[in-house]
């Protein structure tokens, strides 16, 4: 007995021995996300397992909170100890800060190989490349300009899905009617944002859009579409319930999941809610693009942001950029995630009405010139002025500012931060 | 003090003993309820949560979701629960504080018994340690752990902790000894006893009170650290606070309220057990010098 | 610094074994130097380093290209650092202020023989012991209209019972304080039990016999004996106050709007995540400013005390 102890103690430490030996030997990816939970996470194993299985070993870094910003210390302090994670989930601007300070690895071979430039949007490119090069591996794209809609409540207010705010602001008044919360709403500045960019796209038009939250027009920014927007977004502050501030937006689509409240504007990551609660677009709830905006689609993509970790560690980098790109990663992950994929030639037959509206739409208007960036999200401006426009915005519908010094304010916010 | 009884007829005793009790079980009761919501939410349904009322009872009390939480729970891609980040918080805690309070006691016995010109400079200067925002030290404190090789380690970690604890154990020790009386320590040097003998001999052993105060303070902010945390660590080798955050503040996904109290139970429940055991020694610590102004 | 001589005690002192001798001599200082030496760097060497970057054009990243003083222009401009600042002084003077009544009025009900105080201590005392990543979310729920006391209140049938002030921007930062003080003021009422404690029992009894009444005692003489306790009690409130973080964080976010900022938050968000780098040192060194006014006096008037 003592002898098979020893035995089985030696074969162990060989096991020991031999596994660590092979952790160190073996490719390595480490991974900085904040998709920490729930369906996100699995949609992320997908990846995960496609990688161990060409042997590369995952390294997982979540950092949740604050829409990444707890993230974005960790990855200050980690490139600050010039010791940066292979790869990073960035949005928007940001990716070009940091591309700026020379950091980011180039991924041009393997784009090229496996041609990027024909399927990727020149929307999302423009922020997956740098100074030319590519330097990241979007992941999905998602778009904001959305309104969930419970599909009994809708049914009892008449079955018509709004095209217009006036028609919009007739179907809450319906829904007030019926006793419910008419749009749920979470009181966060990011969602307070998605809200106003979604009010400015169908107040104004894409052209108003790119003119006043692309290009910053000061005459834009405090003119009388804009009044209308900040008019239109103390009108829709009627229709919350008293409990929205800080409240996250999976509770509010909760609320509509349970009939609580009769619509919600959010992006398509709010699908993954309703699909979890086993509710069906077309007969449980229903997906139109924010009333006043079809045809436009504003954006928001995850992106994997490669970091230059030099030497064996780039090898596995590729090959986490490559599997990120492979359609068949790129549908297992969108289904599941409400999104849809960063790449335009991904068949849609697996993605349900929903998905498969929001390709259409992608397809649509990034021919039009439509897709544009969301401001919340950081694909409209760097995160100075992103924050600076979105603490009017929020201070505004928490009735801190009146609409007239919203209009003068703005503007000024957008000067100083820039 | 109880100045009180003795001054007051005995009725009026007793109706201000009434009084008295009163007040304190009814403050108890309020300082009690955030605990109270915690350990009663993480027993209910989540049926039960979403739709009863917040501060009622659990009416089918369950241990599942502490089950989930310690061992089941998802925290980004793998789904082992908490246990391994708490013991990444003990491997981090314990020399954390070890360290900085054999330092702290250290400091403390060369800025009372040992003094030397300038003395009270640098002990000013050391007690202006406690103040700095850590906000502000992030950064370079990054750079200086990857300069040498600890960025990411739990050695940064604990290095880290020892550093911006230091201003806190020094002030308590400092003060501690200072009101030890310097006769002890001369006569011992008298008998040719030396430097670390007479600390370990005279100071050490009557530094009980103290070195209780230190190590609850030191032990319940390093444990509760968040910013340094998430900052310095990655991953799988997170305290538990960075993944107790990720388990709570998840960006998405249906929230298990049941199962983020359970998790929030678990990581309170060591600094809890030190408050609990040794709360009767802090406040005789306290009395001790910590409070001396 | 350098010139340094044992004060305390004489320590027989021989000319010839100098090697050993010395090293005797400098053991004490050679015992400190670490701990000095890595706090020199540390924290005053990451201070000028804070001070030198508030004065670059760093964004995302520490730059080293001087910038003037454009960041403190920017940080003067902020309107959020104005709301930063009015809330600190909101939330700094209600948040000691209570603590220390609060901390005061529960040691001197716990001073008075009660039987249970090793139940009732803990209770007091463990808020100190639990970071508010823990609970945050408890808290959250509680001061929610909608989850929390308002909602149980309706419940109980007291339907015109308004607890709102987590939504509401304008009372928002009083919810900060209502948390903020269960936190600390168990820790404020030990340092004052402790201080009770430690008073000399004889001045007490003197006075009773003099026929004065317990609340006269307590005005009289107790309070005022302790004073220092009152001291320490405010420099770890005041600091703990201006380096509140966690505590806006998990109940509010710094909102609704821009309520509930502090300047920690506000130095945080500009150095993390607005990518304003320069702004955000800018901040944190008007903080260590706060901080020195504070601190600087005190010390001063503590270890010159000492002296006599």
């Amino acid at each position: 007995m003592k002898i098979r102890m020893i035995a089985k103690l030696a074969a162990g430490a060989a096991l020991i021995a031999m596994t660590a030996g092979a952790a160190k030997a073996a490719e390595q990816v480490e991974v900085l996300h904040w998709w920490t939970s729930g369906g996100e996470a699995a949609a992320l194993n997908v990846l995960k397992e496609n990688l161990q299985k060409q042997g590369v070993a995952w390294k997982d870094m979540p950092v949740a909170g604050g829409a990444g910003s707890a993230a974005m210390t960790a990855l200050r302090a980690r490139v600050t100890a010039g010791d940066p994670p292979t790869a990073v989930q960035l949005l928007g601007f940001d990716l070009r800060d940091w591309a700026q300070m020379g950091v980011a690895a180039n991924l041009d071979d393997l784009a090229k190989k496996e041609g990027w430039d024909k399927v990727i949007p020149a929307a999302l490119q423009n922020f997956s490349k740098f100074d030319g090069h590519w330097i990241a591996a979007p992941v999905n794209i998602h778009s904001t300009n959305w309104l969930w809609i419970n599909k009994a409540a809708l049914d009892k207010a008449g079955g018509k899905a709004p095209t217009n705010l006036a028609e919009l602001i007739t179907m809450l008044d319906a829904f007030k009617g019926q006793g419910l919360t008419a749009l749920a709403h979470g009181g966060v500045p990011w969602q307070d944002g998605t809200l106003w960019e979604a009010v400015v796209l169908s107040t104004g038009g894409p052209d108003f859009y790119k003119k006043a939250v692309l290009d910053l027009d000061p005459a834009a920014l405090s003119g009388d579409t804009m009044k209308k927007v900040f008019d239109t977004m103390s009108k829709l502050r009627t229709y919350f319930d008293p409990n929205f501030s800080g409240r996250e937006w999976n509770l509010s689509t909760a609320l509509v999941i349970e009939g609580k409240a009769g619509a919600q504007e959010m992006g398509d990551w709010s699908k993954g809610e309703w699909l979890r609660a086993n509710k069906k677009p077309g007969t449980d709830f229903v997906c139109i693009r924010f009333p006043g905006t079809q045809g436009s689609v504003l954006f928001n993509a995850d992106q994997f942001m490669m970091f230059d970790v030099g030497g064996d560690a780039e090898k596995a980098q590729l090959k986490m950029a490559s599997a990120v790109e492979d359609p068949a990663f790129q549908i297992a992950f969108n289904t599941v995630k409400g999104s849809v994929p960063a790449r335009t030639d991904v068949s849609n037959e697996k993605f349900d009405d929903c998905g498969k509206k929001g390709m259409a739409d992608l397809a649509e208007a990034s021919s039009k010139g439509t897709l544009m960036g969301s401001l919340a999200h950081g694909y409209a401006q760097p995160a100075a002025i992103k924050e600076a426009m979105l603490d009017v915005i929020t201070q505004h519908l928490n009735g801190q500012l009146t609409t007239e010094a919203a209009l003068k304010r703005l503007p000024e916010a957008v000067k100083a931060a820039k | 003090m109880s100045a009180t009884q003795e001054t007051v007829s005995a009725g009026g005793a007793r109706t201000g003993r009434y009084f008295i009790y009163a007040a304190l079980i009814i403050l108890a009761l309020v300082y009690l309820l955030p605990l109270y919501v915690m350990l009663s939410t993480s027993l209910k349904s989540l049926d039960e949560i979403r739709g009863g009322d917040m501060l009622a009872p659990p009416r089918d009390p369950s241990i599942a979701a502490w089950v989930r939480a310690w061992g089941e729970a998802c925290i980004g891609v793998s789904c082992v629960g908490i246990k391994g980040y708490f013991w990444n918080s003990i491997k981090m805690v314990v020399p954390a504080v070890l360290i900085s309070t054999l330092l702290g006691a250290l400091n403390g016995y060369v800025l009372t018994k040992w003094r030397f010109p300038g003395h009270k400079l640098v002990f000013g200067m050391m007690l202006f340690a406690c103040f700095i925002p850590f906000q502000a030290v992030l950064i370079p404190m990054a750079r200086v752990l990857g300069t040498f090789g600890l960025s990411n380690s739990t050695t940064g970690l604990v290095l880290v902790h020892v550093i911006y604890g230091l201003g806190f154990t020094t002030l308590f020790f400092r003060n501690y000894y200072e009101a030890f009386p310097d006769e002890l320590v001369k006569a011992a040097m008298i008998d040719g006893a030396g430097f670390f003998r007479i600390f370990w001999r005279i100071l050490l052993p009557s530094s009980g009170p103290i070195i209780v105060v230190t190590i609850i303070y030191q032990f319940t902010n390093i444990w509760n650290d968040f910013l340094f945390g998430v900052s310095f660590s990655s991953g799988t080798s997170s305290p538990m606070t960075v993944a107790l955050n990720n388990l709570v503040a998840s960006s998405t996904g249906v929230k298990e309220y049941n199962v983020d109290m359970a998790a929030a139970v678990f990581a309170a429940l060591p600094t809890l057990f030190v408050y609990v055991v040794a709360g009767r020694y802090f406040v005789r610590g306290l009395m001790a010098g910590a409070v001396k102004g | 610094m350098t010139t340094i001589e044992p004060v305390p005690v004489v320590v027989p002192q021989r000319q010839g074994r100098s090697f050993a001798d010395g090293l005797r001599n400098a053991l004490p200082k050679i015992v400190l130097a670490p701990s000095f030496a890595v706090i020199l760097l540390f924290v005053y060497g990451f201070i000028l380093w804070t001070v030198y970057l508030s004065f670059t054009t760093s964004r995302i990243l520490p730059v080293y290209k001087w910038g003037g003083f454009d960041a403190y222009y920017r940080l003067w401009s902020q309107p959020n650092w104005y709301v930063a600042m009015q809330n600190l002084a909101i939330f700094g003077v209600l948040y000691i202020g209570i603590c220390i009544a609060l901390g005061l009025a529960i040691a001197i009900l716990m001073d008075q023989r009660i039987r249970a105080e090793g139940v009732l201590r803990p209770i007091f005392l463990y808020p100190m012991a639990l970071s508010f990543v823990v609970t945050g979310t408890a808290w959250k729920w509680f001061l929610n209209p909608g989850l929390g006391l308002e909602n149980t209140m309706h419940n109980l049938g007291w339907t015109s019972f308004k607890f709102d002030w987590l939504v509401n921007p304008k009372m928002a930062i009083y919810t900060v304080v209502i948390a903020g003080v269960w936190q600390a003021s168990g820790f404020v009422m030990a340092m004052f039990l402790a201080g009770l404690r430690g008073i000399d029992g004889e001045i007490i009894k003197a006075a009773q016999i003099d026929g004065a009444s317990s609340v006269s005692i307590y005005r009289r003489i107790i309070i005022p004996l302790l004073r220092p306790v009152f001291l320490s009690a405010f420099i770890v409130l005041a600091h703990m106050a201006i380096k509140s973080y966690d505590l806006v964080i998990a109940l509010t976010g710094g909102g609704p709007g821009n309520a509930t900022e502090l300047p920690s938050t506000f130095m945080y968000s500009y150095t993390f995540t607005r990518n304003q780098m320069n702004v955000g040192s800018a901040s944190a060194v008007m903080m260590l400013m706060g901080i020195t006014a504070i601190i600087v006096p005190y010390l001063y008037s503590e270890l010159r005390e000492r002296k006599q």
